[in-house]
């Protein structure tokens, strides 16, 4: 098949999800309590995105992978020590804030810019990948945005599966309501993939991947250009931690059949 | 001054406002009410015929032709936008369905505005101010913004879907300028009836945890056994099934070690986190299915042999330490005896 794809894949970071988080006010708007120091975390679906393009990649040869990522930098060195170790690609990193409160449409202009300037991509070939959402802001919009700026309008989200076809088209499987998916044919590149869970798990670390990333990934990141984002009138009336705290019932001396008859009138009660 | 558009589409029958729609319908009608706005409703479909029959006293336009039949982006990015040039609105609400979840944002930025989604309330007093949920259902906030047009895109499940008197307004087709189409939707892939297993209208939804498939009290595993046990509670219960990861990540490569799960039913963090009345956890114990997956059920009792479970404490309204095994059986026999 020779079908050279150019992948893109957009993916922030976000705290590792056993972390307790803590909501606080900053000087640039709210944030979480000691966020710079929380264990981090590849953003899981846009994590998914990266797996599926580097299996993708190879299947195709003379393809392209590019792991674009905003996040502030030393933060983004320490996630990439180990995503390094997964598979091969390069990092084109942007130095910018942490976390799901900064406005994503700043973010998605970002982005774009930065794709739209990588040397060596052709546009014709262009899959942009990444999460349909991301774990912190869980918005569903930066990928449509960045899509739109660099002007692709077949854009797909909640992708479970692609399937290449040898003439470049392609078929993709979205997430829809009720559990289901929705099959579509694309006739070719470019086009947006927001990724859901896919079907690959986390590949086993490789130090060798790892090392060779490296050597690229290091000297990317001291150049890594630094982004502001405006808040494009964005204000937080108000963020915090949900309060409601159940009083919950601990039965533990009733019978199998007891819980049943107590389950199956609830279960019943309007 | 505001004005108000909700965005709607037809179900796949092509016959009627979806839910979620008519949902936003409420929504919009409350807040154009309390803001004394103008209200528009803009209908996607394949054709408007009856579709508008049931709305509220509103400006109706709508896009219609073989195009909208199917969701699919380039289409309905392109309907969406024709239908707010259209209205002119400062405010665009819509139903988060999977159709427009996938096309809003574009739509935004197409006409120089703003979005929020995953909205689950809309408050203010002078202003406008919506709630939404950061860190996937871990942090609420309530946000504002100045800048217009603002489009809201709104959870399903936290409006009651528009069943007021309805008011026979005439519709404005709006013309739409169609894109090249590069993709086909070919149909829909799902799990054969008896095996499907999510149910978002359900009343219950029942969650399965990494213990079901673990090594019982007598030494054992009993896969089938449990397999048996869910899908028979789903069938007696009519319950959607929800999974922890740990139990659908066991089989690794997409292969649930319990076939009829999938990443799909995956509740938390990673997964969804369905609207449902009521919700019983089994045989798990993490945080993910009782604080996140469970933020937006009502209801919650859990069933687990861990009776130090921290996680179910405080989320959970009960908990029964007990054996899911035999409790679960006995449960179908008696909704089965019921029926
Ligand atoms: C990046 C990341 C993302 C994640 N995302 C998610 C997510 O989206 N969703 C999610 O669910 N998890 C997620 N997790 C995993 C999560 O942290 C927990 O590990 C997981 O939810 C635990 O699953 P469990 O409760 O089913 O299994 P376990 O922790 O193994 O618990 C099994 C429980 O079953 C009980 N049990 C066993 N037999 C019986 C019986 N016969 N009757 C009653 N009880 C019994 C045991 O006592 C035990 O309490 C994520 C983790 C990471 C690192």
């Amino acid at each position: 098949m020779a079908n050279a794809l150019h992948i893109v894949v957009c993916a922030g970071i976000s705290p590792d999800p056993l972390q307790t988080l803590e909501p606080i006010t900053t000087p640039n708007g709210p944030g979480l309590k000691n966020e710079l120091v929380l264990p981090a975390v590849l953003d899981p679906w846009a994590a998914s995105a990266l797996y599926e393009a580097a299996a993708l990649a190879p299947k195709n040869p003379g393809s392209k992978l590019w792991l674009v990522s905003l996040g502030p930098k030393a933060k983004l060195q320490q996630v990439m020590m180990t995503v390094a170790q997964k598979v091969p690609f390069e990092l084109v990193p942007i130095d910018g804030p942490i976390g799901g409160f900064p406005d994503a449409h700043s973010t998605a202009a970002a982005l774009a810019d930065t794709i739209a300037s990588l040397p060596g991509l052709d546009r014709a070939k262009l899959l942009l990948f990444g999460g349909w959402e991301s774990a912190t802001r869980g918005a569903g919009i930066t990928l449509q945005i960045v899509g739109e700026r660099l002007g692709i309008t077949d854009q797909f989200y909640g992708v479970d599966q692609i399937d290449l076809h040898d003439d470049g088209s392609f078929e993709v499987l979205e997430r829809i309501e009720g559990g289901r998916h929705q099959v579509s044919v694309c006739a070719g590149t470019p086009a947006v993939l927001g990724w859901a869970t896919g079907n690959l798990a986390e590949p086993r670390n490789n130090p060798q991947v790892g090392m060779a990333n490296m050597r690229t990934i290091m000297p990317a990141l001291q150049k890594a250009k630094p982004a502001t984002l405006a808040a494009n009138s964005l204000r937080y009336v108000s963020v915090s931690l949900p309060k409601q705290q159940r009083t919950t019932r601990v039965v533990k001396d009733l019978t199998p059949d007891q819980i049943a008859a107590e389950l199956v009138e609830w279960i019943g009660a309007e | 001054m505001e004005s108000i558009l909700v965005l709607t589409h037809a179900d796949e029958t092509g016959s009627a406002l979806t839910k979620a729609s008519l949902e936003a319908v409420t929504a919009g009608q409350e807040l154009a009410g309390r803001l004394s706005a103008p209200l528009a409703i803009g209908i996607v479909s394949s054709g408007p015929i009856n579709l508008s029959k049931g709305l509220p006293s509103a400006r109706l336009l709508a896009v219609s032709g073989e195009a909208f039949a199917q969701p699919r982006y380039a289409t309905d990015a392109a309907a969406c936008e024709a239908l707010c040039r259209a209205a002119a609105a400062t405010i665009v609400l819509a139903p988060a369905s999977s159709r427009f979840a996938r096309v809003a944002a574009g739509v935004a930025h197409r006409l120089n505005g703003f979005i929020d989604t995953h909205i689950t309330a809309i408050g203010g007093t002078d202003t406008v101010e919506v709630t939404r949920w950061f860190y996937r259902q871990r942090v609420e906030a309530v946000l504002t913004r100045d800048a217009r047009p603002w489009f809201l895109l709104l959870d399903a499940g936290t409006h009651a879907a528009y069943a007021g008197v309805p008011a026979a307004a005439p519709v404005e087709e709006i013309k739409v300028e169609l894109p090249a189409q590069r993709t086909t939707v070919t149909g829909i892939r799902a799990p054969r009836q008896d095996e499907q297993t999510i149910r978002p209208d359900a009343k219950l939804l029942f969650v399965a945890g990494a213990g079901w498939t673990k090594k019982q009290p007598d030494g054992q595993i009993h896969v089938s056994e449990a397999a048996g046990l869910i899908l028979g509670f789903l069938r007696a219960a009519n319950a959607s099934l929800g999974s922890s990861k740990s139990l659908v990540d066991q089989g690794g490569e997409g292969n649930s070690v319990l076939p009829f799960l999938t990443h799909l039913n995956q509740i938390g963090q990673t997964g969804a986190t369905p609207r449902h009345p009521k919700g019983l956890a089994t045989c798990c114990h993490g945080e993910e299915p009782h604080v996140v997956g469970w933020r937006f059920i009502a209801e919650r009792r859990a069933i687990s042999l861990d009776p130090n479970c921290g996680w179910t404490r405080g989320k959970a309204d009960v908990v029964y330490v007990a054996d899911a095994f035999p409790v679960v059986a006995k449960v179908n026999e008696l909704l089965a005896k019921g029926n």
